[in-house]
């Protein structure tokens, strides 16, 4: 089999196991609504049209982030029923196909939410974007890129660690901070129109490139590794 | 066992040599630093800067030199396990320095910036980054707490890879960026640099905390190839009473 079939095969399997279930999708956008919430009670953003502009980018960086944290633990935690991931270690398919598969699914499930989430911002947050919002069509998928291929490394690295929930957070938000700045600084570029987001854009694109390879490359030697 | 105790004759003696070395040149370091002329627009308080420059130096050399150490642990691991352990017990030693120093930077910065600048944090790129760059660390660090023994080593290994990336970033990031921080003293533009007075309290202060830090490297990785040894000691005395223990249950159920 050729390694985007294996891919596709990964992929489809974890579409289909969250399409039975829902656990993480439905965990998620609950989630990121409540952080909307909270943020309104906090900044309560409809008074203040400018800080609304200048702040929702933010917000929207930290939902996500913050929200895809809670699918990451368990996108792996399912693999470890029946003792599958012994099984993928045992199976002649390269390893880095199930990490691809896999990162490609929790992609997916997080733009659904931000798909959910970014009317919801606008309602809220009576938000009217000044700059160019085509260039969001960019600016999301790149960023949640950045943090969900990391996330999804991180998590099968503190998969077998003690506290593995408290871990990933740990682990993950130091070195998730560039691509969490480009995201933020991206969006609210184009929110504010005050600046063009394409020196963001680019940090996103080199954070992507560099970290996708290193994950890549890395995945085979920590799935391996007991 | 006895060699856990005993540290050998000739490595003893050179600790010994290296150690009293460090401190004679801290010693001089320090007298030239507190001796050199008075700067014109900050007074004496400039002499942090002797404490600074080194410690923040270095601190970018460290995670070099476990970014190597990690790289070799995971080439050596499914070749030689002696060696590999030898990289990860050093990957160990330079990451908890790379902590330290990067703790006295952040310190004796924001004391140079509270006199320079009038406040004790911006966040611009060179802060930032530099914050980052501790923060990964001390990641690093919490990740060996918390694995499962057995797969501490690996884990960290791999994590170390990912934060080496933010070092070439924070050391550019006065190059590429107009920050608060200031641009290159050396190796920077045409008026970079500074006046040759302070040349000797600069070099005697890096050269003393590089000894220094080399030290402390050393006595870490020896510490951690003991506890290694002894772990290992360990794990083989279960295993033998384990075995131990299973022919007599056998020797039982025969019965």
């Amino acid at each position: 089999m050729s390694y985007s079939r294996i891919v596709w095969a990964h992929l489809r399997k974890d579409l289909r196991l969250e399409w039975r279930t829902k656990d993480s999708l439905n965990g998620m956008l609950f989630f990121a609504l409540l952080v909307v919430v909270v943020f309104a009670m906090a900044f309560d953003p409809t008074s203040y049209p400018t800080i609304a502009r200048q702040i929702s980018g933010g917000l929207l960086g930290v939902a996500v982030l913050f929200s895809a944290m809670t699918a990451l633990n368990q996108s792996w935690a399912r693999e470890l029923n029946n003792h599958v991931l012994d099984a993928h270690r045992l199976s002649p398919a390269p390893a880095s196909a199930l990490f691809v598969g896999k990162a490609l699914a929790n992609f997916l499930f997080v733009m659904l939410v931000e798909l959910v989430l970014a009317p919801v911002f606008t309602l809220f947050y009576n938000l009217h974007p000044l700059g160019e919002t085509w260039k969001l069509l960019i600016i999301l998928p790149l960023g949640t890129w950045a943090l969900v291929v990391n996330g999804t490394f991180f998590a099968v690295l503190s998969l077998r660690t003690r506290n593995r929930e408290s871990l990933l957070p740990l682990v993950l938000l130091p070195i998730s901070m560039p691509a969490l700045l480009g995201l933020i600084q991206a969006t609210t570029a184009v929110l504010t129109g005050q600046f063009e987001p394409t020196l963001w854009i680019k940090v996103l694109v080199a954070y992507a490139v560099v970290f996708t390879t290193v994950c890549v490359l890395l995945f085979d030697t920590v799935l391996g590794g007991d | 066992m006895t060699d856990t105790h005993k540290s050998s004759g000739f490595a003893g003696i050179l600790g010994r040599t290296w150690l009293v070395l460090t401190f004679a040149v801290m010693a001089y370091g320090f007298y030239v630093a507190m001796t050199a002329p008075t700067e014109a627009t900050m007074g004496n308080l400039y002499r942090v800067f002797f404490y600074h420059f080194p410690h923040t130096i270095l601190s970018f050399v460290f995670p070099y030199l476990n970014l190597g150490a990690s790289l070799l642990y995971l080439y050596w691991r499914p070749r030689n396990i002696e060696r590999a352990n030898a990289a990860d017990a050093f990957a160990v030693a330079s990451a908890e320095l790379t902590v330290l120093y990067a703790s006295v930077g952040l310190a004796t910065g924001m004391l140079w910036g509270r006199a320079a600048w009038g406040i004790w944090w911006t966040w611009d790129a060179r802060l930032t980054t530099y914050l980052l760059l501790w923060l990964s660390y001390v990641s690093y660090l919490l990740v060996r707490r918390f694995a499962a023994p057995g797969q501490t080593a690996i884990i960290s290994a791999a994590l170390a890879v990912f934060a080496a990336a933010d070092i070439p970033i924070c050391y550019m990031s006065i190059r590429w960026w107009r920050t608060q921080h200031p641009a290159p003293v050396f190796g920077g533009g045409a008026d970079s640099g500074i006046d040759p007075s302070m040349y000797a309290a600069v070099l005697w202060n890096l050269a003393a905390w590089a000894m220094w830090g080399a030290l402390i490297l050393g006595v870490r990785y020896v510490v951690e190839r003991r506890r290694q040894r002894i772990a290992a000691a360990r794990a083989l005395g279960y295993l033998e009473s384990d075995l131990a223990t299973g022919t007599h249950f056998h020797q039982e159920a025969g019965r």
